[in-house]
């Protein structure tokens, strides 16, 4: 089987396997919305606020729910013993964590883009923004999925992994947050936005590149 | 000398920095050094041991 | 070229480390509290305040030596890591392990003394300045190295996961720092606030430069200290630990 084709179907797999639990998509929606449902209720609803926040906030809650999945990339493959299987295999490590990473964008990742403009409007941002909002979160959730296959391929043997997870995996999100909503903020006040997301980009390729070998290696070490 | 202790009003601040730095500093030496000796206390006393039981 | 590399293959043997850090240990510790002492007083006695700051920019004196031994120590780390993973000497994780804890107190003291020179000079404890909030999460990844050695039981693997980890952070710090100094010229307050204190007169700048250095002797020492317990534990059952501790 060449590597393209194990790629494939370890991608068909996950997908198979993630439309068979829905309560793993709908877990993560639901935390996004009632995350950014929260912030009116706690800063008071004044339309001016809100609308200031509304970059931050859906940034921050993006983030968060992408830390909250971030456990499935491996955790019921660990737990049957696929990724022993998937360790032994004579494919590249960092191709088939490359596959497994993508199933969860597209499972995680993918839903909370389509939904954010929703949300966005319930805070007030402003339509011109809504384009450069999409297209930040577009290339910003898949480095979160894939800086977050690092921490999770460190963690995922230990007891209380969820905790020490975010305490790795968070510092390594502030770069993606800070340009990501001030493309957002950019966009609203009418600046050019092209130099965040030129930066984004380059996010993304970096974490792409770098991203499943080192969590390729981080899950020989956690399974050894 | 005491407008050294004064630090133009800004003693608890300037005294306050240098303190925290010095009682971190210290902590941290005291636990390294502590952790020597406790190593070195069980291992002489294994040895002790294993000596006696020869 | 060749005799560097046994030098520095040497420092990969746990009984040559242990002897030898032990004839070190006490002239580093003398050089340590000359530069100190040079360092304290020059900079909070003989050096004369500040135009603007008044004497609160004597807090300079720990902050920025602080600061700077924040990062020093993440690269020893990191070059650490890479020794570990790439030519697996055990030595190399043992100084890695040994330096987490002190690098976290210097990001730790840099903060708190951060906030004390900050409130003085802009009136609040905390300011999101570029410098404080990179430290902070500079700390927070410190702490998450140190959690995640703790969490993992095998020594060996702990080891190399750790040393995967500071890899990871030592690619992002860079990319934190710039960020986070982006990020602030764009959420500039009313007032610029910088941390650098007052541009360097040499009667100012000698003692940070002393301090800076007695730091990192401090370093030096510390984790030659910590890593000696830490090299005991691990070579316990060996015989050079059985001819030291029991052989006298």
């Amino acid at each position: 089987m060449s590597v393209w084709q194990a790629f494939v179907e370890l991608l068909k797999r996950d997908l198979r396997l993630a439309v068979r639990r829905r309560a793993e998509i709908a877990n993560p929606l639901l935390f996004f919305v009632m995350v950014i449902v929260l912030f009116p209720l706690g800063v008071g609803a004044e339309p001016n606020l809100l609308e200031r926040m509304s970059a931050g906030v859906v940034w921050v809650a993006a983030l968060l729910a992408a830390l909250l999945t971030l456990d499935s990339i491996f955790r019921s493959d660990f737990e049957d013993g696929t990724l022993e299987q998937l360790l032994l295999s004579a494919q590249p490590l960092s191709i088939m964590v490359l596959a497994k990473v993508v199933a969860h964008w597209l499972v995680t990742g993918l839903p909370l883009l389509l939904v954010a403009p929703l949300l966005a409007m319930l805070l007030g941002m402003k339509s011109a923004a809504m384009g450069t909002l999409m297209l930040s979160l577009l290339l910003g959730t898949p480095v979160l999925s894939l800086i977050g296959a690092i921490g999770v391929a460190l963690t995922v043997g230990l007891r209380r992994a969820g905790v020490i997870l975010s305490l790795l995996v968070l510092p390594l999100y502030v770069p993606v947050l800070i340009f990501g909503a001030a493309a957002v903020d950019a966009a609203a006040s009418g600046l050019p936005v092209a130099g965040q997301l030129y930066i984004l980009a380059a996010f993304l390729a970096m974490a792409l590149s770098l991203a499943p070998v080192a969590a390729a290696s981080a899950l020989r070490i956690s399974l050894s | 000398m005491s407008e050294f202790f004064h630090m133009g009003g800004y003693a608890f601040y300037v005294w306050g920095s240098v303190g925290v730095t010095a009682v971190v500093m210290i902590a941290v030496a005291v636990s390294a050094i502590l952790k020597h000796r406790r190593e070195l206390c069980r291992i002489s006393r294994r040895l002790r041991r294993e000596r006696k039981s020869v | 070229m060749n005799s560097f590399m046994k030098w520095f293959h040497k420092w990969g043997s746990p009984p040559w480390f242990y002897r030898v850090s032990g004839k070190m240990l006490p002239w580093l510790t003398g050089l340590f509290v000359i530069t100190l002492v040079y360092g304290l007083y020059a900079g909070l006695v003989l050096a004369p305040a500040d135009y603007q700051q008044g004497d609160s920019f004597r807090i300079i004196y720990v902050h920025v030596p602080a600061a700077w031994m924040g990062m020093f120590i993440y690269m020893v780390m990191a070059a650490a890591a890479l020794v570990h993973l790439v030519w697996r000497m055990k030595m190399a994780d043992v100084v890695l392990i040994s330096s987490a804890p002190i690098g976290a107190a210097f990001a730790f003291i840099a903060l708190v003394t951060g906030s004390l020179w900050g409130k003085p000079m802009w009136g609040t404890w905390w300011t999101w300045d570029a410098r404080l909030t990179s430290e902070l999460l500079l700390l927070f990844i410190y702490l998450g190295i140190i959690a995640l050695h703790s969490a993992v039981e095998d020594r060996q693997s702990a080891g190399r996961a750790t040393a995967v980890l500071t890899l990871v952070g030592v690619v992002n710090i860079p990319i934190i720092h710039y960020s986070v100094v982006w990020w602030n010229t764009l959420h500039q307050g009313t007032t610029v606030a910088r941390l650098d204190g007052p541009a360097m007169a040499p009667e100012m700048l000698w003692p940070l430069l002393s301090m800076a250095f007695a730091f990192k002797l401090y370093y030096v020492i510390v984790m030659m200290l910590s890593a000696r317990g830490e090299v005991l534990a691990r070579e316990t059952k060996s015989r050079w630990v059985r001819e030291l501790v029991g052989g006298k």
